[in-house]
């Protein structure tokens, strides 16, 4: 054990000390996920929406107000009927129609509830889903403080409706997306760097000669980078909650525990590219082509695999980043547990079992 | 006439560090100069900024008549240069290695046909013009690098630790090599651990801690120091700088 | 007694390079052992198949009665291990790099410091500089403290002296000396001739082959002929009039002189100066001396290429 932890501790070291790497390491995923969130609030800056108020009555009066006092919402028109909505859409100035339901404050002060229909031109799913966030957030704010208020509390539920892309691909669904990638670069990549780094420099052909058992070796150079990549998806995590509020809503221990997961799964991948490749340079171009490209085109991250030939299809069953962001998406968006996703969880831990014996398989004792 | 090297209270510094301090020598046309000192004495800073490859601090040098700071271009067209370390490629063939240095060195393509048969004749490696280098023993290697350092007849050669691990014998036929290239007027100036081969040197410089502490034949170095060779004149000069490590 | 190191028949293919071909060798305990040979004659191969980090085409080893295929774990465990390329980490300090190792070893500094305090000390004062900011020879004496750190009883140096200077290789040289007066057995390999005497018993390898197995003073003994230097002034035009001279058998270069032998059995020094001054080389003078390790490794490198 203290063979372990002496071993755990040099890789540390090796870590701490090249700050320009361990910035880059940092770094990319914050700036990525920056980059991609906002790319697209950027383009929620008086979005032209139209409401059809069924009920016309001092609070949905004062929701209006309340939502045009933004900066993010330009009433574009006052519909009048249910028919006008299609009409609207199809002249495609509006993105975004709000339905209050009739006798809403009647229904507000006696059944303690209201409805609100939100209906959204999907067809750019990021401006959509945006927008809808948006929505949901000033109607929950308008209800807390109506509450303060009242001796009963009261709740107002917004429901949306998609228009034209139902299934949303939605820009929420890149944050795991990111993650995913992320989780993948650092730790396969890395670690299949810093074990080749070893045979390069000749510190693998001492380590070799010494009582150090093949597992010893390979357990200690990963476990630093267990907790370096968990680091990451954590920064991932916090900085889409508190700066693109993108939501979590299944459990978030679970949501950990299947990222740790995860980049064992990559890190068992990068140890396997580390038993074939002899190079750092080898080692990179290995993880860079022959995983980050899959991983990005053949993932689901970016194009749905139900769009895609059937022959990328079956190779997307092969990539073990495809089940991660189904996890990931699952859990964050739609607020799954265990139950829906043991199929994907059980398949990761089949990809780094079968990782693993390979790479055990193939790990020399000697140097050839 | 300017002797091919000439250098004048030549510095370099890194930081705080005074890698090379104040040396001045001359080497003389044909002359084959030895310049030795122990690791991390300075050489190898010493010989980039001969080469051009890297500015002095303070002083100055002629290499080839021009000034290594201001007219390194002009230095580097005049000079030939090997090193253990590099000097060809392993993955090209012989033949493609002579006609790749010959081409950076704007030989016209007749001059380099005739250089290349020349060059593979003396060095008995006609038969293997089209054997890849990684694939000749090292001594061959060695001596075909020197030979193409002084393909565009540079009128001086540099030569840095030429002889590392090569077989007894090889490494004599290569400083026949160097023999005979001095005979025909080139000036080479050489690195080297074998102390037998200091002895080969018409002169030689010992450097320690960055400043040439003698210079002289071999023979009036040995004199001077009361020792039987040159490994014991090494010696006496550099324990104190071995001492005082750094 | 037994011998520490034992070596039949073994031979090295690297696909059609033979890099070593059916070598014996005996090394007994405490002894310090050369081998020594120019680059790509083998010495790295039989040092790595001895340190159970390859495995030999055919043939057997053994290392402490051990076989160095099926026991390479109780080899690994009482074996010290110093490739010939500085194989440290360089973003570690020295005292790191040795806890590091020791730790490996389940060992610790002070556990052994006796063994190592002579070499240790004189790098402790730089314990906490990176060990990749070290000069050549602290590179050298970090490397060989980390190889000794838990105690072996057999140490493996390969090239540890190449590409350091004249005076820290003697000063490494006298370091081994003192190790093995702690009874480790030493097998070391260079391709400096004048490191051979330093050595008990010595191995001449070249090509894969060993020229010849001896105490440095068995193998010049073994030196054929009689050996002459021939001085002169000019000795480009010497050695040239001494190799056309037709009953030169070898002239090599050799410091400040030249070494020549001659093909004939009876041979007369004044023939040759006398033939000598018709060449030109007036200042010529002779003198036979004793020969050395470098000459007999030629005579051997170039009498075993004629066999074969």
């Amino acid at each position: 054990m203290k063979r372990f932890s002496g071993f755990v501790k040099k890789e540390i070291y090796h870590i701490l000390r090249d700050t320009r790497t361990l910035v880059i390491l940092l770094g990319i995923p914050i700036v990525q996920v920056l980059l991609f969130g906002f790319a697209i609030t950027n383009e929620i800056n008086e979005a032209k929406i139209a409401i059809l108020d069924h009920s016309k009555d001092e609070v949905t009066r004062a929701l209006t107000q309340r939502l045009l006092a933004t900066d993010y919402f330009l009433l574009e028109e006052n519909l009048q009927s249910q028919a006008d909505i299609a009409r609207i859409f199809q002249a495609g100035q509006v993105k975004e129609v709000i339905v209050f339901e009739s006798g809403f404050a009647g229904k507000l002060q006696k059944e303690q509830q209201a409805h609100i229909q939100l209906i959204l031109d999907a067809t750019d799913p990021n401006t959509a889903t945006t927008l809808q966030n948006y929505t949901a957030a000033i109607v929950m704010d308008f209800q807390q403080e109506l509450n303060q208020q009242q001796a009963l509390p009261a709740s107002i539920t917004t429901r949306s409706r998609m228009y034209y892309n139902p299934e949303l691909k939605s820009v929420f669904f890149f944050v795991p997306g990111i993650i995913t990638i992320i989780l993948m670069l650092l730790s396969a990549m890395m670690t299949s760097i810093s074990i080749t780094r070893e045979k390069e420099l000749g510190t693998m052909e001492v380590l070799l000669a010494s009582p150090m058992q093949p597992a010893q070796i390979i357990l200690g150079k990963v476990t630093p980078y267990i907790l370096l990549s968990l680091l990451n998806a954590l920064i991932i995590l916090a900085l889409s909650y508190y700066v693109f509020q993108v939501p979590v809503k299944g459990n978030l221990a679970l949501l950990i525990g299947e990222s740790v997961l995860f980049i064992i799964t990559a890190l068992s991948l990068g140890i396997l590219i580390s038993t074939v490749a002899s190079t750092q340079q080898v080692a990179l171009m290995a993880s860079l082509f022959a995983l980050m490209l899959p991983t990005i085109l053949l993932s689901g991250f970016i194009f749905p695999i139900e769009n895609m030939p059937e022959i990328l299809q079956w190779i997307s069953h092969v990539i073990p980043a495809r089940y991660f962001i189904t996890i990931v998406r699952g859990m964050m968006l739609k607020g799954a547990g265990l139950d829906i996703l043991w199929k994907e969880s059980l398949i990761l831990v089949g990809f780094t079992c079968l990782f693993i014996l390979i790479s055990v398989k193939k790990f020399k004792i000697r140097l050839e | 006439m300017k002797p091919p090297i000439e250098v004048n209270s030549l510095t370099r510094r890194f930081g705080s560090f005074v890698a090379v301090d104040n040396i001045s020598f001359a080497v003389e046309r044909g002359e084959i100069f030895g310049f030795l000192g122990a690791n991390g004495a300075g050489k190898t800073t010493a010989i980039r900024m001969l080469c051009g490859l890297l500015a002095p601090s303070a002083g100055r040098a002629y290499v080839a008549g021009y000034d290594v700071k201001k007219q390194a271009d002009q230095v580097k067209r005049h000079i030939g240069y090997m090193s253990q370390r590099f000097s060809l490629y392993q993955d090209l063939t012989v033949r493609e290695n002579i006609h790749f240095y010959g081409g950076i060195y704007g030989l016209s393509p007749k001059a380099l046909q005739a250089k290349t048969t020349q060059m593979l004749e003396e060095l008995d490696l006609e038969s293997s013009s089209h054997t890849l280098i990684r694939d000749l023993p090292l001594g061959w290697k060695q001596k075909l690098a020197f030979s193409v350092a002084i393909l565009h007849d540079p009128q001086i050669v540099f030569l840095d630790e030429p002889t590392g691990g090569v077989d007894p014998i090889t490494r004599r036929q290569f400083w026949d090599l160097i023999y005979e290239a001095a005979h025909r007027g080139v000036t080479v100036f050489v690195t080297t651990h074998y102390m037998d081969e200091a002895e080969y040197c018409d002169r030689v410089s010992i450097m320690v801690d960055g400043r040439i502490e003698a210079l002289d034949t071999p023979a009036a170095l040995k004199k001077a120091y009361g020792a039987g060779s040159m490994d014991e004149v090494f010696v006496q000069l550099a324990r104190p700088a071995g001492k005082t490590a750094k | 007694m037994n011998p520490a190191i034992q070596i039949s028949g073994l031979s090295k293919h690297y696909g059609e390079l033979q890099a070593l071909q059916s070598v014996d060798l005996s090394i007994a305990p405490g002894e310090l052992f050369g081998l020594i040979g120019p680059d790509g004659a083998g010495k790295t191969s039989l040092i790595r198949i001895l340190a159970t980090l390859l495995l030999p085409t055919e043939g057997t080893a053994s290392v402490l009665g051990k076989d160095v295929v099926k026991h390479y774990r109780f080899i690994r465990r009482n074996m010290g291990y110093m490739p010939g390329r500085f194989s440290l980490y360089y973003d570690l300090s020295v005292e790191e790099n040795i806890s590091l190792f020791a730790t490996i070893f389940g060992t610790t500094l002070q556990e052994n410091y006796e063994l190592v305090r002579e070499i240790y000390s004189q790098i402790e004062p730089f314990k906490d500089r990176k060990a990749g900011a070290l000069s050549g020879g602290m590179k050298q004496k970090l490397a060989l403290s980390c190889a000794l750190i838990h105690r072996p009883k057999v140490l493996f140096l390969d090239e540890p002296t190449t590409g350091v200077d004249a005076v820290s290789r003697r000063e490494f040289w006298g370091m081994l000396q003192n190790l093995k007066a702690h009874g480790i057995t030493i097998l070391v390999s260079t391709p400096y001739m004048d490191e051979a005497g330093l050595c008990d018993r010595i191995a001449l390898i070249q090509k894969g082959n060993i020229l010849a197995v001896d105490s440095p003073g068995g193998i010049v003994s073994q030196f054929e002929r009689p050996l002459y230097a021939v001085r002169a002034a000019d000795k480009y035009h010497l050695l040239k009039s001494l190799r056309s001279y037709p009953y030169a058998h070898s002239a090599f270069s050799f410091g400040d002189s030249i070494h020549y032998t001659d093909q004939r059995g009876a041979f007369a020094p004044e023939s040759l100066l006398t033939y000598l001054e018709g060449q030109g080389v007036k200042d010529a003078q002779i003198e036979p001396i004793q020969a050395g390790v470098e000459d007999c490794f030629m005579a051997l490198m170039q009498r075993h290429e004629t066999s074969h």
